[in-house]
């Protein structure tokens, strides 16, 4: 490949992203004057908020389990199945973990390790009766998914009843049992003290989401699976005439999905330390947004996942600045990512066009 | 026996169907222990077809988007577009200007959708996650802009909203005619109080007394999207965007136009379920979150109902009469004998099914049966989550046992593009 087409290559995959914030910030700057605030003042703000420490430690803190969601529905997107589900997947599996956390007391690693596990068994299974359904009767993945996480958030309301903590009444405390000590991963707050005094902790489960996106990137791209995957999603029928088991490759890629989207709930849970009633929601649905913003690609979801945090952390600032309201954000993010997807598939298509010409020159010149 | 019912016209079978779902509510009325009159109570019906309302109209919306091939599962963001901007109608305009504006608001989401599937072909499920996570930071948007600035309004609700008129079936639910009060005729015959026929006049009853105009509006939907549908030289075109677009092509119609009318129609539908929600009929004010996944049980619907205006309003009677009864039976026993009614239709399809000799769904459906069973005699009540999730149960075992009866567009889903 030569250089010059190298840097093509990369101004196309970059046209998108970067287009649709540039769009966004040109939208949200109108909105915000119809609505009678000061643009500029609100973009100074956000910009002035993210330089601090804090804030990116907060950003980060809000990325991580973003960016786990974000891998679980990529491992599905990968092979063209919608796991819509991870929504579901990961509000139970992280209320299991919870309960299962709370109730035993095992030494360090093996207290972490039986939440992690539980979380990822809970999720996987979840995700498992989708591809249960999908393989057994071929009923379609998104519709399972949306009516299993109907399902889930029903059981989760009745769960966190179920398993209220009984404990002291004088302190009323909401939630499962709290989980001891030696299960809660340690902070590394350490860190960004490196970089100067801050007061919030940056969350240990930034550990999980890094091994997490390692383990996706090596296994989509250096594993005999991740080829598989790859090739029943550019191809069904090509991979299968090449004896890629689909059934198997549907159930397998379900599974992962759902285990990994089982550790979403993670960072909430080692924060608080038990699942309590309002439960951080939406995740699922957001990180199938941050996947798209970085189209399935390890590196390119933690930048979606960042960017969303970053929206997130805005929207807190505005609130105290009060330059602008800080639903502001939200709206960002809906145009950020209608007019990522719509420019993905547009340069899409001018790739196809230009290679068709390209092999339509080339023919020519043989011929 | 089923030679028989296929020779019926279609809306004498549903009415069949329709009194043999009462007579079996009645049945288990009747052996179940304790009070639970509410099963077959008007009050109970009546409030059936203000829940179903909104699941249907997101069924009507899903239905028209994806008989034209583009699967709609931003349903749930219109609903709540159509909620915001409803209530917002409501409050400035009235309540049928409102309903107008509210069904404007869901289309403004499915115009985004119909730009995004149809014109740039991106694919469906995509642009329906990027409606659900955007709708709601809209709305929340408008809201903080334009309800905090009113009387009553906050960051998550809007002032009281008002209502339109009511109608009662003359004769038959003892309604006005012009300023007379007719015989109330189903209530005559509740009150003989004799099993099976007084019930069904009793339900009966409940689905024509006082009634809202929106409901009456939205219940002739239904006949009047068939007949768009299936009688109409619009509906066929947008069929066949559905079934065969390139067949459609080749007949020289212009496919783009036609999908694009059908999503905006499916999100002008879904809005009127948005406006609904915060009309009086069910919660007298927009409220964030109170759609409660309506949209999502409206797909539901959609396939249980095997994308036809019929079975979509029958699935959502289904799935609505629960949650009305859940709302009005605050003991839980009525609920409770439900359980009953589950086991029924369960022990019917393991009969079904072994009749066919698939022997794993005859288990299946028989073992689920038998932990019903189980439960209903283990307990008195049921816990409000069972309510919550049993649209949701009802369509994943729906779509178990029966999905080779279920027949979707035959392209519905697949990008299509003028001349590939």
């Amino acid at each position: 490949m030569t250089d010059d087409s190298l840097r093509r290559r990369i101004f196309m995959t970059l046209a998108a992203p970067v287009g649709a914030v540039l769009l966004s910030v040109v939208f949200s700057a109108i909105v915000l004057l119809i609505a009678g605030a000061n643009p500029f003042a609100a973009y100074a703000d956000m910009f002035e908020h993210a330089a601090k420490l804090e804030t990116q430690v907060s950003m980060i803190n809000r990325a991580t389990p973003l960016y786990i969601s974000g891998v679980a529905a990529a491992i599905g997107f990968r092979m063209n199945l919608f796991n819509i589900g991870v929504e579901g997947q990961y509000l139970l599996a992280a209320i299991f973990a919870a309960f299962v956390g709370g109730a035993v007391a095992l030494p360090g690693v093996f207290h972490i390790g039986l939440i992690l596990l539980v979380a990822m068994f809970v999720g996987g299974m979840w995700a498992g009766v989708a591809g249960l359904l999908y393989t057994q009767r071929g009923i379609n993945e998104v519709i399972s998914t949306i009516m299993l996480n109907g399902v889930a958030l029903g059981l989760v309301a009745a769960l966190v009843k179920e398993w209220q903590a009984k404990g002291d009444i004088a302190i009323v405390k909401v939630g499962t049992e709290p989980i001891a000590d030696s299960g809660i991963i340690p902070n590394l707050t350490f860190i960004p003290e490196l970089f100067g005094d801050i007061r919030n902790d940056l969350t240990g489960v930034l550990v999980i989401a890094i091994v997490v996106g390692i383990s996706y990137h090596v296994l989509i791209n250096r594993t005999v699976f991740g080829y598989d995957l790859r090739a029943s999603g550019a191809n069904p029928f090509a991979a299968r005439a090449g004896g890629i088991p689909p059934k198997r490759m549907v159930m397998t890629a379900m599974l992962m999905s759902g285990a990994v989207g089982g550790l979403v709930g993670m960072a909430e849970i080692m924060d608080k330390g038990r699942y309590n009633p309002n439960f951080v929601g939406y995740l699922g649905f957001n990180g199938i947004a941050v996947t798209l913003l970085g189209r399935n690609h390890p590196a390119g979801i933690a930048l979606g996942a960042l960017l969303w945090a970053f929206l997130e952390a805005s929207s807190n600032i505005l609130q105290v600045t009060n330059t602008a309201p800080k639903e502001i954000a939200d709206i960002m993010k809906g145009v950020i990512l209608l007019s990522t997807v719509i420019g993905y598939e547009v340069v899409r298509r001018i790739r196809v066009r230009e290679e068709a010409a390209r092999t339509a020159a080339r023919l020519a010149e043989v011929a | 026996m089923m030679q028989i019912l296929k020779q019926l016209p279609s809306w004498l079978v549903w009415s069949i169907y329709g009194a043999g779902g009462v007579a079996l509510l009645t049945t288990v009325q009747w052996i179940a222990p304790g009070d639970v009159g509410l099963l077959t109570d008007g009050g109970t019906t009546g409030a059936t077809l203000r829940w179903a309302v909104p699941i249907m109209l997101a069924g009507l919306g899903g239905l028209f988007s994806e008989r034209a091939g583009v699967v709609n599962i931003g349903l749930e963001g219109m609903l709540i577009l159509g909620m915001w901007f409803g209530a917002w109608g409501t409050v400035n305009f009235g309540p049928w200007a409102g309903l107008m504006i509210g069904m404007v608001g869901g289309g403004l989401g499915a115009l985004v959708h119909a730009i995004a599937t149809v014109t740039f072909g991106v694919d469906h499920i995509i642009s329906g996650v990027a409606i659900l996570v955007a709708a709601p930071g809209v709305t929340r948007f408008l809201s903080s802009e334009i309800f905090t600035g009113y009387d009553g309004g906050s960051i998550t609700q809007s002032p009281r909203l008002d209502g339109v008129g009511r109608f009662t079936m003359p004769f038959l639910a003892g309604g006005d005619l012009g300023g007379w009060t007719s015989p109330d005729g189903l209530g005559a015959v509740r009150d003989w109080e004799i099993r099976y026929i007084s019930d069904l006049a009793n339900s009966l009853r409940g689905l024509l007394f006082s009634l809202s105009l929106f409901t009456i509006v939205a219940f002739m939907l239904v006949p009047v999207i068939s007949w768009v549908l299936w009688r109409t030289r619009f509906g066929l075109r947008v069929r066949i965007c559905g079934e065969h677009p390139q067949a459609g092509e080749s007949q020289g119609i212009d496919i783009y136009r036609y999908k694009f009318v059908a999503v905006l129609l499916s999100g002008a539908l879904a809005g009127f379920g948005g406006a609904f929600i915060a009309s009086p009929e069910l919660n007298g004010i927009y409220l964030e979150g109170s759609t409660l996944n309506r949209g999502f049980i409206g797909l539901a619907a959609l396939i249980i109902g095997n994308y036809r205006p019929a079975g979509i309003m029958a699935g959502s009677l289904l799935f609505a009469y629960p949650l009305a009864l859940g709302k009005r039976d605050l003991d839980g026993a009525a609920t409770h004998s439900l359980l009953l009614v589950m086991v029924i239709a369960l022990a019917l399809v393991a009969l079904f099914a072994s009749m066919r000799g698939r022997r794993v769904d005859a288990g299946l459906a028989a073992t689920i049966a038998v932990l019903c069973l189980f439960w209903y005699l283990a307990a008195d009540t049921v816990p409000a989550w069972w309510i919550d999730i049993q649209p949701f149960l009802i369509v994943l075992l729906v779509l178990f046992f029966f999905s080779q009866r279920l027949r979707m567009p035959a392209a519905n889903g697949q990008p299509y593009r003028k001349g590939e």
